[in-house]
C-alpha cells in the first residue's frame, strides 16, 4: 500500500477541480472558490477567535479521545477474554455502534449542561463502540498458540496480557482507534453544531445563522484538512505497529 | 547450554473430556504408563484423534489427567507448568511483534536474567539454529521453517531438562523436515535434554527417536513400543539404511489397523 507523492498532487488537483465546477454550477450563495476559501482561511488563522475555537475543539476532542480509547480498548480487551461475556455483548455492542447517537444528544445536555463536558461525553460515545468492538475483536483472534506458549514459559495473567496478548491484538486495535477518532471528532463537532457556546462547530452554526458563505466554506476546509491529518498520523502509526515487517 | 534430561513417569493416565451441553463425555486417553529415561529421545505416533496432543496437554501441565500420576524427575505434575519444561508446536508460535533476537530472548528476559547471560545465551541460540544473520529480522519477513527454528530457539535459551515438540515440522516441505530432523539430534545430543515428539510422520520417528510409542485410537493406549537401537550420533543420512526401513514397516503394521480404526470412527 505505497503510495508516491505524484498520487496525493493529483488527488487533491482532483478535489480543487470538484470543488471548482461546484462552485461555478451552485454559485457563492452556497459555497466559495477554492482560492476565495484558501484567502478567508489565512485570514481566519491569523484571528484570536479562530484560535480560541480550535483551542477549545482541540481540547474537548483530546479529552474524548482519551476517554473513548481507553474505555474502549480496556472494555473491548476484557470481553474478549471473557468468552461467555463477549457472547452476549457482542450484539449488543453492534446495536449501540449503530444506534443514532444524536438522539441521546437532548438527555447528555440536561446530564452535564452546555459546556465542554456535554461535548467531551458526546464525542466518547461516538468513539467508544468502534473501539470496544475492533479490540473486542482483536483480542478474540489472537491465535491460541501464544497462550500455550504463555503458559508453557509460566506467565502470569497479566504478564501475558501485557506482553504477549497485547502486542498480538495492537495492529487489530489500532485501526479500531483510527476508526474510533474520526468518530470522536464527529461526535465532538456535532455536540458544537447543536447546543455550545464555543468551538469550532459553534463558529460554523454561528456563520451560517448570518449566511457568511466564505467563513462556513473556510472554515469546513480547516477541520477538513485537521481531521485528514490526525486520520494520517493514526494512520501512520497503525503501519508502525503493523506485523507485517 | 548443556542441561541434564529429566526422568518423566506416568502411571495409569487417563483424561476425559467431561460431557457439554450436547455433547456426550469423551474417553480421550489412557491409561498410559510410561518411562522416558533421563536424555531419551521417546517419539508418539497414532492415527489422527488418538489424543496424541491431549497426552502432551497433561504431560506439559496445560491439562489436567483426569486421573494418573505424572511425575517429571519425581515432582508431580498436576495441571500446572513445571520448571524446566519447553514446548514447541505445530502452529507458527513467534511473536510477530519481535525481532529474532527479541523472540529469542523473550523468556529470559520475563526470568529477569542479566543482561551479559541474555546476551551470551541468545548469540549461542542463534548461531546453533543457524539464525545469526537474521537477529534483526522480523518473523514476517521469515519462511515457516526458519520461524520454527525461531520458536526452538527461544525454547532452546531457557535451557529445558525436558522438550515436547507437538507435531513441530507438520507445516514444513519434506526436504526441510528432514534438515530440521538433524538440527534437532544435534540440539538433542549437545542439550542433553529428554525429548518427546509428538509426530504423525512415521518416518521422523523412524529417524530421530531412541524409542517409538505406538498409540492406538481413541481412547489412545500405548500398544506397541519399538526400540530403534540408533547410535547416539545418528543423522538424517540413515534414512537409506535397511533398519531404517524395517522399523517403518514395523511401525506402518501396527498403525494401519488402528488408522483404518480411526477413519471408519469406531
Amino acid at each position: 500500500m505505497k503510495s508516491n507523492r505524484l498520487d496525493h498532487v493529483l488527488l487533491v488537483a482532483a478535489i480543487a477541480a470538484a470543488w471548482q465546477l461546484l462552485y461555478l454550477a451552485a454559485g457563492p450563495n452556497v459555497i466559495s472558490s477554492p482560492a476565495e476559501t484558501l484567502t478567508r482561511a489565512v485570514e481566519l488563522l491569523r484571528t484570536q477567535a479562530f484560535w480560541d475555537n480550535a483551542a477549545n475543539t482541540g481540547a474537548a476532542f483530546g479529552m474524548a479521545s482519551v476517554l473513548s480509547i481507553t474505555g474502549g480498548a480496556l472494555v473491548g480487551l476484557w470481553l474478549g477474554l471473557r468468552q461467555f461475556a463477549g457472547d452476549v455483548a457482542d450484539p449488543i455492542l453492534g446495536a449501540l455502534y449503530s444506534l443514532p447517537k444524536i438522539t441521546l444528544y437532548p438527555i447528555i445536555l440536561l446530564i452535564f449542561g452546555l459546556g465542554i463536558s456535554a461535548k467531551v461525553a458526546f464525542g466518547a460515545i461516538h468513539g467508544f463502540f468502534p473501539i470496544a468492538i475492533f479490540t473486542m475483536n482483536a483480542a478474540r483472534n489472537v491465535s491460541p498458540v501464544y497462550y500455550r506458549t504463555a503458559r508453557i514459559m509460566r506467565l502470569s495473567p497479566a504478564a501475558t496480557i501485557v506482553t504477549v496478548l497485547a502486542p498480538a491484538a495492537l495492529p487489530e486495535i489500532f485501526a479500531g482507534i483510527r476508526i474510533g477518532l474520526a468518530l470522536t471528532l464527529l461526535g465532538t463537532l456535532i455536540g458544537e453544531l447543536f447546543a455550545s457556546t464555543s468551538g469550532l462547530g459553534f463558529a460554523l452554526i454561528r456563520a451560517t445563522d448570518i449566511h457568511a458563505v466564505p467563513d462556513i466554506t473556510a472554515i469546513t476546509f480547516l477541520i477538513f484538512v485537521f481531521a485528514a491529518c490526525v486520520n494520517a498520523l493514526l494512520h501512520a502509526i497503525e503501519l508502525r505497529v503493523s506485523h507485517d515487517g | 547450554m548443556a542441561s541434564l534430561g529429566a526422568h518423566i513417569s506416568l502411571s495409569g493416565v487417563t483424561k476425559t473430556f467431561e460431557s457439554h451441553r450436547d455433547h456426550p463425555a469423551i474417553h480421550a486417553l489412557g491409561p498410559i504408563s510410561l518411562e522416558v529415561e533421563p536424555g531419551e529421545f521417546f517419539s508418539v505416533v497414532g492415527p489422527s484423534g488418538c489424543g496424541k496432543s491431549t497426552l502432551l496437554d497433561v504431560l506439559s501441565g496445560l491439562g489436567k489427567a483426569s486421573a494418573g500420576t505424572i511425575e517429571i524427575d519425581g515432582a508431580q505434575v498436576n495441571g500446572s507448568v513445571p520448571d524446566g519444561v519447553g514446548a514447541v508446536f505445530q502452529q507458527d508460535a513467534s511473536f510477530l511483534w519481535l525481532n529474532v533476537w527479541d523472540n529469542v530472548a523473550f523468556g529470559l528476559r520475563r526470568l529477569g536474567m542479566d543482561a551479559a547471560e541474555i546476551e551470551r545465551r541468545v548469540r549461542n541460540a542463534l548461531a546453533f539454529m543457524g539464525l545469526t544473520g537474521f537477529a534483526k529480522a522480523f518473523p514476517a519477513q521469515l519462511s515457516g521453517g526458519m520461524r520454527q527454528r525461531v520458536c526452538i530457539a527461544r525454547t532452546l535459551v531457557l535451557e529445558p531438562r525436558v522438550l515436547l515438540l507437538d507435531e513441530p515440522f507438520g507445516a514444513l516441505d519434506q526436504q526441510t523436515r528432514l534438515l530440521m530432523g538433524d538440527e534437532l539430534l544435534r540440539l538433542w545430543r549437545e542439550t542433553g535434554a529428554t525429548v518427546i515428539l509428538i509426530t504423525h510422520a512415521l518416518d521422523e520417528a523412524a529417524m530421530l527417536s531412541d524409542r517409538v510409542g505406538v498409540m492406538s485410537a481413541r481412547p489412545g493406549c500405548f500398544i506397541d513400543i519399538i526400540t530403534t537401537g540408533w547410535p547416539r550420533t545418528r543423522d538424517s543420512r540413515i534414512v537409506a539404511e535397511a533398519h531404517f526401513g524395517s522399523i517403518t514397516s514395523r511401525l506402518w503394521a501396527t498403525l494401519r489397523e488402528q488408522s483404518l480404526r480411526a477413519i471408519s470412527g469406531n
